[in-house]
Protein backbone atom coordinates (compact mmCIF):
# COMPACT_ATOMS: atom_id res chain seq x y z
CA UNK A 1 0.00 0.00 0.00
CA UNK A 2 2.29 2.79 -1.17
CA UNK A 3 1.58 6.46 -1.47
CA UNK A 4 -0.15 6.73 -5.19
CA UNK A 5 -2.96 3.72 -3.96
CA UNK A 6 -3.55 5.87 -0.61
CA UNK A 7 -4.65 8.93 -3.09
CA UNK A 8 -6.46 7.11 -5.34
CA UNK A 9 -8.96 5.17 -2.86
CA UNK A 10 -9.49 8.49 -1.42
CA UNK A 11 -9.89 9.99 -4.76
CA UNK A 12 -12.88 7.23 -5.34
CA UNK A 13 -14.01 7.80 -1.84
CA UNK A 14 -14.30 11.13 -3.05
CA UNK A 15 -16.51 11.02 -5.37
CA UNK A 16 -18.57 8.08 -4.52
CA UNK A 17 -19.41 9.78 -1.22
CA UNK A 18 -20.17 12.97 -2.60
CA UNK A 19 -22.12 11.29 -5.42
CA UNK A 20 -24.32 9.76 -2.51
CA UNK A 21 -25.11 12.60 -0.80
CA UNK A 22 -25.55 14.45 -3.93
CA UNK A 23 -28.47 11.92 -4.81
CA UNK A 24 -29.98 12.25 -1.38
CA UNK A 25 -29.68 15.41 0.01
CA UNK A 26 -33.41 17.29 0.53
CA UNK A 27 -31.67 20.73 -0.13
CA UNK A 28 -31.21 21.52 -4.28
CA UNK A 29 -28.23 23.73 -3.27
CA UNK A 30 -26.21 21.38 -1.29
CA UNK A 31 -27.21 18.71 -3.83
CA UNK A 32 -25.40 20.80 -6.83
CA UNK A 33 -22.10 21.54 -3.90
CA UNK A 34 -22.01 18.19 -3.73
CA UNK A 35 -21.99 17.21 -7.13
CA UNK A 36 -19.23 19.73 -8.08
CA UNK A 37 -16.86 18.13 -5.54
CA UNK A 38 -17.88 14.69 -6.78
CA UNK A 39 -17.09 16.05 -10.51
CA UNK A 40 -13.63 17.35 -8.72
CA UNK A 41 -12.85 14.05 -7.60
CA UNK A 42 -13.53 12.41 -11.22
CA UNK A 43 -11.02 14.97 -12.41
CA UNK A 44 -8.42 14.06 -9.78
CA UNK A 45 -8.73 10.38 -10.89
CA UNK A 46 -7.96 11.62 -14.31
CA UNK A 47 -4.91 13.67 -13.07
CA UNK A 48 -4.04 9.84 -11.34
CA UNK A 49 -3.95 8.21 -14.36
CA UNK A 50 -1.90 10.26 -16.34
CA UNK A 51 -4.20 12.47 -18.27
CA UNK A 52 -3.80 15.84 -17.41
CA UNK A 53 -5.86 17.37 -20.50
CA UNK A 54 -8.94 15.35 -19.61
CA UNK A 55 -8.37 16.34 -16.52
CA UNK A 56 -8.13 19.93 -17.15
CA UNK A 57 -11.19 19.56 -19.77
CA UNK A 58 -13.20 17.95 -16.89
CA UNK A 59 -12.62 21.15 -14.42
CA UNK A 60 -13.28 23.79 -16.60
CA UNK A 61 -16.53 22.15 -18.84
CA UNK A 62 -18.00 20.48 -15.78
CA UNK A 63 -17.05 22.55 -12.77
CA UNK A 64 -16.22 25.72 -14.34
CA UNK A 65 -19.53 25.45 -16.63
CA UNK A 66 -21.98 23.24 -16.32
CA UNK A 67 -22.43 23.23 -12.46
CA UNK A 68 -22.56 27.15 -12.50
CA UNK A 69 -25.16 27.00 -14.95
CA UNK A 70 -26.81 24.09 -12.59
CA UNK A 71 -26.05 26.81 -9.47
CA UNK A 72 -27.74 29.99 -11.38
CA UNK A 73 -30.92 28.15 -12.75
CA UNK A 74 -31.61 26.91 -9.12
CA UNK A 75 -31.20 30.64 -7.85
CA UNK A 76 -34.06 31.09 -10.73
CA UNK A 77 -36.25 28.62 -9.97
CA UNK A 78 -35.93 27.79 -6.05
CA UNK A 79 -36.70 29.92 -1.98
CA UNK A 80 -33.64 30.11 -0.34
CA UNK A 81 -34.04 27.60 2.43
CA UNK A 82 -36.79 25.54 0.19
CA UNK A 83 -36.69 21.61 0.95
CA UNK A 84 -37.40 19.49 -1.68
CA UNK A 85 -40.55 16.85 -0.86
CA UNK A 86 -39.82 13.79 0.98
CA UNK A 87 -40.10 10.72 -1.50
CA UNK A 88 -42.60 7.74 0.00
CA UNK A 89 -40.45 4.89 1.44
CA UNK A 90 -41.64 2.24 -1.19
CA UNK A 91 -40.38 4.39 -3.94
CA UNK A 92 -36.59 4.72 -2.31
CA UNK A 93 -37.18 0.64 -1.83
CA UNK A 94 -37.85 -0.12 -5.10
CA UNK A 95 -35.04 2.32 -6.36
CA UNK A 96 -32.49 1.41 -4.25
CA UNK A 97 -33.24 -2.49 -4.96
CA UNK A 98 -33.23 -2.06 -8.92
CA UNK A 99 -30.03 0.31 -8.47
CA UNK A 100 -28.40 -2.51 -6.04
CA UNK A 101 -29.40 -5.57 -8.52
CA UNK A 102 -27.57 -3.46 -11.56
CA UNK A 103 -25.10 -2.59 -10.02
CA UNK A 104 -24.31 -6.42 -9.01
CA UNK A 105 -25.49 -7.84 -12.11
CA UNK A 106 -22.92 -5.40 -13.96
CA UNK A 107 -19.33 -6.09 -11.19
CA UNK A 108 -20.19 -9.91 -11.72
CA UNK A 109 -20.24 -9.75 -15.62
CA UNK A 110 -17.17 -7.45 -15.26
CA UNK A 111 -15.01 -9.73 -12.74
CA UNK A 112 -15.81 -12.57 -15.53
CA UNK A 113 -14.90 -11.10 -17.91
CA UNK A 114 -10.68 -11.57 -18.59
CA UNK A 115 -9.52 -8.29 -20.37
CA UNK A 116 -7.09 -8.74 -22.81
CA UNK A 117 -4.03 -6.21 -23.46
CA UNK A 118 -3.36 -4.77 -26.82
CA UNK A 119 0.42 -5.17 -27.96
CA UNK A 120 1.56 -1.88 -29.20
CA UNK A 121 4.06 0.80 -28.64
CA UNK A 122 2.25 3.18 -25.79
CA UNK A 123 1.35 6.86 -27.85
CA UNK A 124 1.63 9.62 -25.27
CA UNK A 125 -1.89 11.34 -24.32
CA UNK A 126 -0.42 15.09 -24.52
CA UNK A 127 -2.01 18.45 -25.75
CA UNK A 128 -0.38 17.75 -29.40
CA UNK A 129 -1.06 14.11 -30.14
CA UNK A 130 -4.82 14.63 -29.04
CA UNK A 131 -4.83 17.78 -31.25
CA UNK A 132 -3.03 15.97 -34.49
CA UNK A 133 -5.54 12.93 -33.97
CA UNK A 134 -8.68 15.32 -33.33
CA UNK A 135 -8.07 17.49 -36.38
CA UNK A 136 -6.39 15.02 -39.01
CA UNK A 137 -8.52 13.91 -41.74
CA UNK A 138 -6.95 10.56 -42.52
CA UNK A 139 -8.94 7.02 -42.27
CA UNK A 140 -8.09 7.15 -38.17
CA UNK A 141 -8.47 11.02 -37.98
CA UNK A 142 -11.54 12.80 -36.12
CA UNK A 143 -11.83 15.96 -38.26
CA UNK A 144 -16.05 15.26 -39.36
CA UNK A 145 -17.04 14.23 -35.69
CA UNK A 146 -14.89 17.33 -34.77
CA UNK A 147 -17.32 19.63 -37.14
CA UNK A 148 -20.46 18.01 -36.60
CA UNK A 149 -19.64 19.02 -32.85
CA UNK A 150 -19.23 22.59 -33.63
CA UNK A 151 -21.86 22.57 -35.84
CA UNK A 152 -24.01 20.37 -32.28
CA UNK A 153 -22.54 23.07 -30.23
CA UNK A 154 -24.04 25.97 -32.53
CA UNK A 155 -27.49 24.68 -32.53
CA UNK A 156 -27.81 24.19 -29.00
CA UNK A 157 -26.49 28.12 -27.95
CA UNK A 158 -29.27 29.07 -30.84
CA UNK A 159 -31.96 26.71 -29.28
CA UNK A 160 -30.98 27.62 -26.14
CA UNK A 161 -31.82 31.47 -26.42
CA UNK A 162 -34.57 30.98 -28.52
CA UNK A 163 -36.09 28.58 -25.95
CA UNK A 164 -35.63 30.77 -23.01
CA UNK A 165 -36.14 34.51 -24.33
CA UNK A 166 -39.61 35.63 -23.03
CA UNK A 167 -42.39 35.79 -26.03
CA UNK A 168 -42.97 39.17 -27.23
CA UNK A 169 -46.25 39.07 -26.44
CA UNK A 170 -45.69 38.20 -22.54
CA UNK A 171 -43.41 41.07 -22.32
CA UNK A 172 -46.20 43.57 -23.73
CA UNK A 173 -48.88 42.31 -21.90
CA UNK A 174 -46.81 42.41 -18.17
CA UNK A 175 -45.72 46.09 -19.45
CA UNK A 176 -49.13 47.25 -20.12
CA UNK A 177 -50.10 45.71 -16.12
CA UNK A 178 -47.13 47.22 -14.71
CA UNK A 179 -48.11 50.63 -15.88
CA UNK A 180 -51.09 51.64 -13.35
CA UNK A 181 -49.47 49.81 -10.69
CA UNK A 182 -46.35 52.11 -11.29
CA UNK A 183 -49.21 55.26 -11.40
CA UNK A 184 -50.40 54.12 -8.12
CA UNK A 185 -47.32 53.84 -6.56
CA UNK A 186 -46.22 57.58 -7.49
CA UNK A 187 -49.29 58.94 -6.45
CA UNK A 188 -49.21 57.12 -2.71
CA UNK A 189 -45.61 57.97 -2.90
CA UNK A 190 -46.78 61.58 -3.45
CA UNK A 191 -49.37 61.70 -0.96
CA UNK A 192 -46.95 60.77 1.60
CA UNK A 193 -44.58 63.48 0.63
CA UNK A 194 -47.34 66.05 0.64
CA UNK A 195 -48.47 64.64 4.12
CA UNK A 196 -45.14 64.99 5.44
CA UNK A 197 -45.28 68.40 4.19
CA UNK A 198 -48.42 69.14 6.04
CA UNK A 199 -46.72 67.76 9.17
CA UNK A 200 -43.62 69.26 8.76
CA UNK A 201 -45.81 72.78 8.40
CA UNK B 1 -2.78 -4.06 -4.37
CA UNK B 2 -2.04 -1.78 -7.20
CA UNK B 3 -5.36 -0.22 -8.55
CA UNK B 4 -5.70 -1.26 -12.24
CA UNK B 5 -8.75 -1.30 -14.60
CA UNK B 6 -11.11 -3.67 -12.10
CA UNK B 7 -11.12 -0.62 -9.81
CA UNK B 8 -11.82 2.16 -12.23
CA UNK B 9 -14.80 -0.20 -13.30
CA UNK B 10 -15.87 -0.56 -9.85
CA UNK B 11 -16.21 2.92 -9.08
CA UNK B 12 -17.65 3.65 -12.50
CA UNK B 13 -20.18 1.22 -12.43
CA UNK B 14 -21.13 2.40 -8.49
CA UNK B 15 -20.88 5.96 -9.83
CA UNK B 16 -23.13 4.86 -12.95
CA UNK B 17 -26.10 3.34 -10.50
CA UNK B 18 -25.95 6.59 -8.09
CA UNK B 19 -27.41 8.53 -11.12
CA UNK B 20 -29.66 5.67 -11.63
CA UNK B 21 -31.12 5.65 -8.36
CA UNK B 22 -31.03 9.61 -7.91
CA UNK B 23 -32.68 9.85 -11.35
CA UNK B 24 -35.49 7.11 -10.08
CA UNK B 25 -35.67 9.15 -6.74
CA UNK B 26 -36.32 12.89 -7.50
CA UNK B 27 -39.09 14.28 -8.66
CA UNK B 28 -37.29 17.70 -9.58
CA UNK B 29 -35.78 18.46 -12.97
CA UNK B 30 -33.08 19.86 -12.02
CA UNK B 31 -31.69 17.18 -9.82
CA UNK B 32 -32.79 14.75 -12.44
CA UNK B 33 -30.50 17.17 -14.79
CA UNK B 34 -27.63 16.33 -11.68
CA UNK B 35 -28.14 12.46 -11.93
CA UNK B 36 -27.80 12.56 -15.55
CA UNK B 37 -24.83 14.41 -15.05
CA UNK B 38 -23.27 11.44 -13.12
CA UNK B 39 -24.10 8.90 -15.39
CA UNK B 40 -22.53 10.55 -18.38
CA UNK B 41 -19.28 11.24 -16.38
CA UNK B 42 -19.44 7.75 -15.51
CA UNK B 43 -19.52 6.63 -18.51
CA UNK B 44 -16.17 9.04 -19.30
CA UNK B 45 -14.20 7.15 -16.50
CA UNK B 46 -14.70 3.74 -18.35
CA UNK B 47 -13.53 5.11 -21.73
CA UNK B 48 -10.24 6.45 -19.84
CA UNK B 49 -10.00 3.04 -17.97
CA UNK B 50 -10.08 1.43 -21.30
CA UNK B 51 -7.61 3.84 -23.36
CA UNK B 52 -5.09 3.36 -20.12
CA UNK B 53 -5.00 -0.23 -19.64
CA UNK B 54 -5.92 -2.16 -22.84
CA UNK B 55 -4.98 0.44 -25.80
CA UNK B 56 -2.67 2.41 -24.71
CA UNK B 57 -1.30 2.65 -28.32
CA UNK B 58 -4.45 4.04 -29.40
CA UNK B 59 -5.94 7.60 -28.14
CA UNK B 60 -9.34 7.01 -29.24
CA UNK B 61 -11.00 6.45 -25.85
CA UNK B 62 -9.95 10.10 -24.96
CA UNK B 63 -11.24 11.58 -27.69
CA UNK B 64 -15.03 10.04 -27.42
CA UNK B 65 -14.61 11.56 -23.57
CA UNK B 66 -13.57 15.09 -25.40
CA UNK B 67 -17.06 14.56 -28.01
CA UNK B 68 -19.29 12.97 -24.69
CA UNK B 69 -18.27 16.15 -22.74
CA UNK B 70 -19.19 18.47 -25.63
CA UNK B 71 -22.39 16.90 -25.44
CA UNK B 72 -22.77 16.96 -22.19
CA UNK B 73 -22.31 20.53 -21.97
CA UNK B 74 -25.09 21.20 -25.27
CA UNK B 75 -27.34 19.18 -23.25
CA UNK B 76 -27.02 20.68 -20.15
CA UNK B 77 -27.89 24.05 -21.65
CA UNK B 78 -30.22 23.18 -23.64
CA UNK B 79 -32.31 21.54 -20.32
CA UNK B 80 -31.88 24.21 -18.60
CA UNK B 81 -33.37 26.89 -20.79
CA UNK B 82 -36.45 24.14 -21.03
CA UNK B 83 -36.52 24.20 -17.13
CA UNK B 84 -36.37 27.81 -16.92
CA UNK B 85 -39.15 28.06 -19.89
CA UNK B 86 -41.17 25.42 -18.07
CA UNK B 87 -40.97 27.26 -14.29
CA UNK B 88 -41.71 30.49 -16.28
CA UNK B 89 -45.38 29.18 -17.42
CA UNK B 90 -46.07 26.20 -14.24
CA UNK B 91 -44.11 28.57 -11.20
CA UNK B 92 -42.76 24.43 -10.59
CA UNK B 93 -40.31 22.83 -12.18
CA UNK B 94 -41.63 19.43 -10.49
CA UNK B 95 -42.48 16.71 -13.09
CA UNK B 96 -45.75 16.06 -11.73
CA UNK B 97 -46.73 19.71 -13.52
CA UNK B 98 -45.27 19.19 -16.72
CA UNK B 99 -47.71 16.67 -18.39
CA UNK B 100 -49.21 17.86 -21.22
CA UNK B 101 -47.62 15.51 -23.50
CA UNK B 102 -48.50 12.39 -21.00
CA UNK B 103 -50.41 9.25 -22.54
Amino acid sequence: MNGSTIIFYLLAALTLGCGMVAVTTRQIFRAAIFLLFSLIGIAGIYFWLDYEFIAAVQVVVYVGGIVVLIIFSIFLTHQAGEQLPKQSLRRKLLSVLASVCGFLLTIIQVWKYSFTKSAGTPVEPSVGNIGRRLLSANADGYALPFEVISMLLLAAMVGCIVIAMKSPTAVVSKENKAQPEMVTIDQKEQKILVEEEIGEV
Amino acid sequence: MQPGIYHLLLISTALFFIGVYGFFTRRNLITMLMSIELILNSVNINFIAFNKYLWANKLDGVLFTIFIMAIAAAEAAVAIAIIINLYRSRQSIDVKHAEELKW
